[in-house]
């Protein structure tokens, strides 16, 4: 019996021994560049609680000589008129791309699955799809050929109409008007295709019963496909109102060139972090806003997920 | 998804059969949504067309009617000025196909072979693996602790590995493969491999691997296209005493309030180029279309690898 029982339990940790730990061993690389690339850097979070200085040999060892302050860098960043503005402006920049970019995306998609011609479709769509395509870096040149002072088209047609031309580049009420039409422009292509691909899934048998029984296109559309497009467009939102305290760098760094006087209107929190880190050197504030929003960012997210399993249970992301 | 690894947005044209033409939108209605598409279609690619314009105009036409669509001077000076600086482009062209090429490889085996382990239903590990790719979905440490992290304690302060290494995994990639590799790699196949004898890491380079090419091809071209926008990476990382090492994204950058750092690595200017003077405006955008070329040319044929990859990633496994 005891030999028996010994026999069983050496063979189960033979089969741990063969096909798990090939298995665990096939799957370290990316567990150590977890542990290298996000898990280090999740205790780098205390550098926001020291009086950070290079007093040791590495990163680590100076980080624990430095002297602990407390919630002192977040107190004093709290205190600067940047905190507000930082945390305005990325949030309303959220709200407005999060609105426009779901009322036009889900336009345009039912509108372009009603096409006669799905040759044409697929042409207009393939176009649509290049600005996805196309780093921040790209667009901002794009965008500066249309806006730049002395050479760019727009000042160029105004000239040509007799107005004056704008100093796009400095004039601050311009640029969320422009930075919504910008960021509508490069991700519109991609959204579409979002919700056309939930479009196409949905049951063609619908759409002949209901012609079938006298209702019109418009009737279709408001009563099979936006219901059924429903839980997509839930889970869109409230995954994108998680998202609501980060900000695409890209887009702010490139597009508006860095102009300091758009500041006030364009800096969000990523910005921020990143001028204080390599501009201002000023690890403290920096380190401050970056842990800020780490932190609401884990709220929002959780609850954000907290929502849908609420309303849809099997599209909540965990 | 089929074996293809395409996802079919558009139905079939529909004028075959009675009861699609029966049941779609009046003609009118039709006619104005193609306007509308046309209409935005072209507001999509136009610029691009804007830039390659300016970038084949001559500085002294831009100079006088600024960038326009009708440049009153058509010339190639602009890429033969960028040739002919040699280096500092090439160069960086050079370091953009190498970050790509090496960091699409290493991704594509990083990500997979996660993915790999994670579609395993027998794994023991298999919670403890998931829930370390899963937690850095809600939380990271931030760009300041990274930075920290990565340039002073991980040394990859100016160099090629800043490039590449902290952008080679996505939990998003991971979860997609696991998924691919949990419907379309049958059990039976991985079984009968080990009753053959091969190990768990042999089966995968040379049974699942070989048999999951659509979904690599997918990720392989998230990857590619990822690595070669980058420039976030470039701007923390590479300082400007090794610009040798940009990417041809930073070095747009670089040059975009002046095209010195073009001419400041190089001796060489060609008399033969006209008046003789550097195309300072038409060269920053004869940049940029070499920088975009590759992607525009090649989209349109990699579109449906995105289009699967972006609806397979909606499949919560």
């Amino acid at each position: 019996m005891d030999g028996l029982l010994s026999n069983v339990s050496s063979r189960k940790k033979w089969r741990f021994g063969s096909d798990n730990t090939e298995l665990a061993l096939l799957g370290l690389p990316v567990v150590a560049w977890f542990a290298l690339f996000s898990y280090l850097p999740m205790f780098g979070v205390i550098i926001a609680f020291k009086r950070y200085r290079p007093l040791g040999a590495n990163f680590l060892d100076s980080l624990l000589k430095s002297e602990w302050m407390g919630f002192d860098n977040f107190k004093f960043l709290f205190k600067t008129p940047d905190a507000f503005l930082i945390i305005r402006n990325t949030i309303m920049y959220n709200l407005a791309f999060i609105v426009t970019s779901i009322l036009i995306s889900v336009t345009l998609a039912v509108m372009i699955s009603q096409l006669h011609s799905a040759k044409f479709a697929k042409t207009c769509q393939t176009m649509m799809f290049l600005p996805h395509f196309l780093s921040w870096v790209v667009v901002g040149y794009f965008v500066f050929a249309f806006l730049s002072a002395d050479k760019g088209l727009v000042n160029q047609i105004l000239k040509s109409a007799g107005k004056k031309p704008v100093q796009w580049y400095t004039q601050a009420q311009y640029w969320p008007g422009l930075l919504i039409l910008v960021n509508t422009w490069k991700k519109m292509g991609y959204s579409m295709v979002v919700y056309l691909a939930s479009i196409a899934g949905i049951d063609a048998s619908l759409y002949e019963a209901a012609a079938i029984d006298g209702g019109t296109k418009w009737q279709q559309i408001r009563h099979i496909t936006l219901p059924l497009l429903t839980p997509i467009i839930t889970i869109m939102f409230i995954m994108a109102v998680g998202q609501i305290f980060t900000s695409d760098f890209g887009l702010f760094y490139n597009v508006p060139r860095r102009s300091g006087t758009l500041y006030n209107l364009t800096q969000t929190i990523d910005l921020y972090v990143y001028n204080a880190l390599t501009q201002r050197n000023n690890i403290g504030f920096a380190s401050a806003a970056s842990v800020t929003q780490s932190v609401v960012g884990l709220i929002t997210i959780v609850s954000a997920n907290q929502l849908v399993r609420k309303l849809a249970p099997e599209n909540s992301l965990f | 998804m089929d074996n293809q690894g395409t996802v079919r947005v558009f139905k079939d044209d529909g004028d075959s059969c009675g009861m699609n033409r029966f049941n779609r939108i009046s003609v009118p209605a039709n006619t104005a949504f193609s306007i509308l598409f046309i209409l935005l279609a072209l507001i999509c690619v136009i610029p691009l067309v804007f830039v390659v314009i300016i970038s084949l105009s001559s500085d002294a036409s831009i100079q006088k009617a600024g960038y326009t669509f009708m440049p009153i001077e058509w010339t190639t000076g602009a890429y033969l000025y960028l040739i002919h600086t040699g280096n500092t482009v090439s160069q960086a062209f050079l370091v953009s196909i190498g970050v790509t090429l090496t960091g699409t490889v290493i991704g594509l085996l990083l990500n997979s072979s996660m993915g790999y382990v994670l579609s395993r239903p027998s794994f023991k590990l298999k919670k403890l693996y998931t829930m370390i790719i899963f937690i850095p979905m809600l939380f990271s440490g931030g760009m300041v602790a990274s930075y920290m992290v990565n340039s002073q304690l991980l040394g990859l302060l100016n160099s090629y590995g800043a490039l590449i290494l902290p952008i080679a995994v996505t939990p998003f990639y991971i979860i997609i493969l696991r998924t691919f590799f949990q419907t379309t790699v049958p059990d039976s196949v991985v079984e009968s491999a080990k009753i053959d004898g091969a190990s768990q890491l042999l089966t995968f380079f040379r049974i699942v691997m070989p048999i999951s090419k659509p979904a690599l091809a997918t990720i392989g071209l998230f990857l590619s296209f990822a690595y070669w926008n980058d420039w976030f990476q470039a701007l923390l990382y590479i300082k400007s005493d090794h610009s040798y090492m940009y990417p041809l994204q930073y070095v747009l950058i670089g040059i975009e309030r002046n095209i010195d750092f073009l001419v400041r690595n190089t001796q060489y200017f060609s008399a033969s180029m006209s008046g003789g003077r550097i195309p300072t405006e038409s060269a920053r955008m004869a940049l940029v279309v070499i920088a975009v070329l590759p992607i525009a040319c090649s989209y349109p044929f990699f579109q449906k690898y995105f289009i699967s990859g972006l609806t397979i990633g909606a499949v919560k496994g």
